[in-house]
């Protein structure tokens, strides 16, 4: 035994870094494992509603990792995300349903609107710490939610109804088949985890979760404390609005409620809290239990408007934070590692 | 440039703090010379550690004024006072403790390497320095005290700094786990960093430091070399009360 750990000394004092290099690289097969899988149920699948649970879980896994980034990273707990949201899905449909332009270029436009949105708030609101900061978001957002409401240009509380278009994909609107959403919605989580893989490894995720643990210490080390947060908020915020993109067309009618909500807010936060909040699966875990737990209840108990779902999150919530604070993710030990707290 | 301020790293300057109705500092004027290992002592509540956090950039002086070799830095945040070469350690460890060792001392390696694959090969050296490097694929959490301690001197260190500042990082140390802090101290000046520590308990840090600085009430006591200073009436005094001095 003594042997064994010596040898393991030598050899690991060398090449340190190999050791690193193979987790991550472990984590990238995880990836590509996850999407087989997936491209397996396509094919098993075929029920539309099914489909329709396996969308919303892959959309809502993606939209918790943009939440991730700035909450789980870099420590600065949103619940006003709801906003960036808004911003994604109201800037692609006003496009779209106004001008006739492609929903392609409202996803990338209110992706930058929505990260400079983020940066001004950030401007303000990162003067504030902890709790101050989560209640400054919740309340900017309900801001947000009221002044659409009352927005003639972005149709008040009717919203905005997506003209009706031939199936395609240029204007991402597939009214028969439903299968070329989940690919969308399969691309958009790699695309956020992928985002959030490179930066994690990067010095921004260094310094994000150098700050969460302690931005004082932080600071003495020479991390620009204030523009990695600003960073973290931009890059979540654009994430996010991409996402509030992709699901205005999907469901090819909002209204200011049906984006941009509170209820959102916390969709967002839940599957990241619940899987591990600040891991790179965590927020993917979440919502695979989360969101086809909410949808099957919904279903079957007819529970439109009465929020028994949001009953059940508290309830997992409650659960997860009793039994296991670090999230679900900790159950599989080294799965998470890297950057499980 | 006078003539001064090539051997001195550091200038004070009728440096004052106040908290509220407290005077913390008063009119502080001092130097820390290019490579030495100088003790900033004095009893509970004479101000140290206020003065300690104003040159480390926690917080600005009320008034007067804090020269880094030569340049006016009183103003400047932390973060750019570490750019300049400024480390510090906490008195109560401030490590990440969601991370591992060595990813905390990468947080100070990516201050002189942007590239992840570098700062981490650094922060490896660093800890092999601090002779931590067995401890480095640990969860920081999981540290005992004396180790948090040397770990906050390996991310310090790991920051590449001109002027190590260190806070009580020897107290409450066992004689060979402190005797360990000496030697380290001693290698980390000789490598050419000048050493500033602050501490309370003489025994450990006047055979350490080339000179020591004694302040007493927010003042400037005594400064000298630590033999000389101990022998002062008024340092006696500051520590003992006056019934001592006679003894």
């Amino acid at each position: 035994m003594s042997d064994a750990t010596a040898t393991l000394a030598v050899t690991a004092a060398p090449t340190p870094s190999s050791k690193d290099d193979g987790a991550r690289r472990r984590q990238v097969l995880i990836l590509v494992a996850v999407c087989a899988v997936i491209a397996l149920l396509l094919f098993a699948v075929t029920d539309v509603y099914l489909q329709n649970v396996l969308i919303l879980t892959l959309m809502y896994a993606a939209l918790s990792q943009s939440w991730n980034i700035l909450g789980g990273y870099c420590g600065q707990i949103s619940l006003g995300h709801a906003l960036y949201f808004g911003v994604g899905a109201y800037t692609t449909s006003y496009l779209f349903a106004g001008y006739g332009i492609l929903p392609w270029f409202g996803l990338v436009l209110g992706g930058v609107l929505s990260a400079l949105l983020a940066l001004v708030l950030g401007y303000f609101c990162f003067r504030l710490k902890g709790h101050y900061f989560a209640i400054a978001t919740l309340v900017i957002a309900e801001i947000g939610l009221l002044l659409v409401h009352n927005s003639d240009t972005l149709g008040g509380a009717l919203g905005i109804q997506w003209p009706f278009a031939a199936d395609g994909w240029a204007t991402m609107q597939f009214a028969r088949n439903k299968l070329p959403y989940i690919y969308l919605a399969l691309a958009l989580f790699v695309v956020t985890w992928v985002a959030t893989y490179v930066i994690e490894g990067s010095r921004w995720g260094f310094w994000w979760r150098a700050i969460k643990d302690d931005s004082q210490a932080a600071e003495s080390l020479g991390v620009e404390v204030f523009r990695s947060k600003m960073a973290a908020a931009g890059v979540s915020a654009f994430f996010t609005a991409v996402g509030g993109a992709f699901y205005a067309a999907f469901v090819a009618y909002i209204d200011p409620d049906s984006v941009m909500s509170f209820r959102f807010s916390l969709l967002f936060c839940l599957p990241a809290v619940l899987g591990g909040i600040g891991t790179l699966w965590g927020p993917a875990v979440g919502a695979l239990i989360l969101i086809p737990v909410t949808e099957l209840t919904r279903s079957y108990l007819g529970g439109s408007g009465s929020g028994l779902d949001l009953i059940i999150y508290g309830g997992l919530i409650m659960i997860v934070a009793l039994a296991r604070p670090e999230g679900v993710l900790s159950l599989f030990g080294g799965a998470g590692k890297g950057s499980a707290r | 440039m006078t003539p001064t301020s090539s051997s001195n790293i550091v200038e004070i300057r009728g440096l004052t703090r106040r908290f509220g109705g407290l005077v913390a500092n008063r009119d502080v004027t001092m130097d820390i010379r290019h490579g030495e290992i100088l003790g900033l002592i004095g009893p509970n509540g004479a101000g140290k550690s206020t003065l300690f956090n104003q040159i480390a950039g926690a917080f600005p002086p009320s008034s007067g004024e804090i020269r880094f070799e030569g340049r006016e830095i009183s103003r400047l945040p932390g973060t750019q006072r570490c750019l300049l070469g400024i480390a510090r350690t906490f008195q109560v460890p401030r490590s990440f403790d969601s991370m591992t060792v060595v990813e905390n001392v990468m947080v100070g390696s990516f201050v002189r390497h942007s590239a992840a694959r570098a700062a981490r090969a650094a922060a490896w050296q660093t800890l092999d320095y601090v002779g931590m490097a067995d401890r480095g694929e640990s969860p920081a959490g999981e540290l005992t005290p004396p180790e948090k301690r040397r770990l906050e001197m390996a991310r310090a260190l790991a920051t590449q700094p001109r002027i190590l500042l260190l806070d009580e990082v020897l107290t409450g140390l066992t004689p060979s786990e402190a005797q360990q802090g000496v030697e380290l101290v001693r290698r980390v000046r000789d490598s050419g960093v000048t050493v500033v520590m602050v501490e309370h308990v003489m025994e450990i840090v006047m055979p350490l430091v080339d000179r020591a600085v004694v302040l007493h009430l927010g003042q400037v006591l005594a400064e000298g070399p630590p033999k000389d200073v101990v022998r002062q009436d008024s340092v006696i005094t500051a520590y003992l009360g006056e019934r001592h001095r006679a003894a």
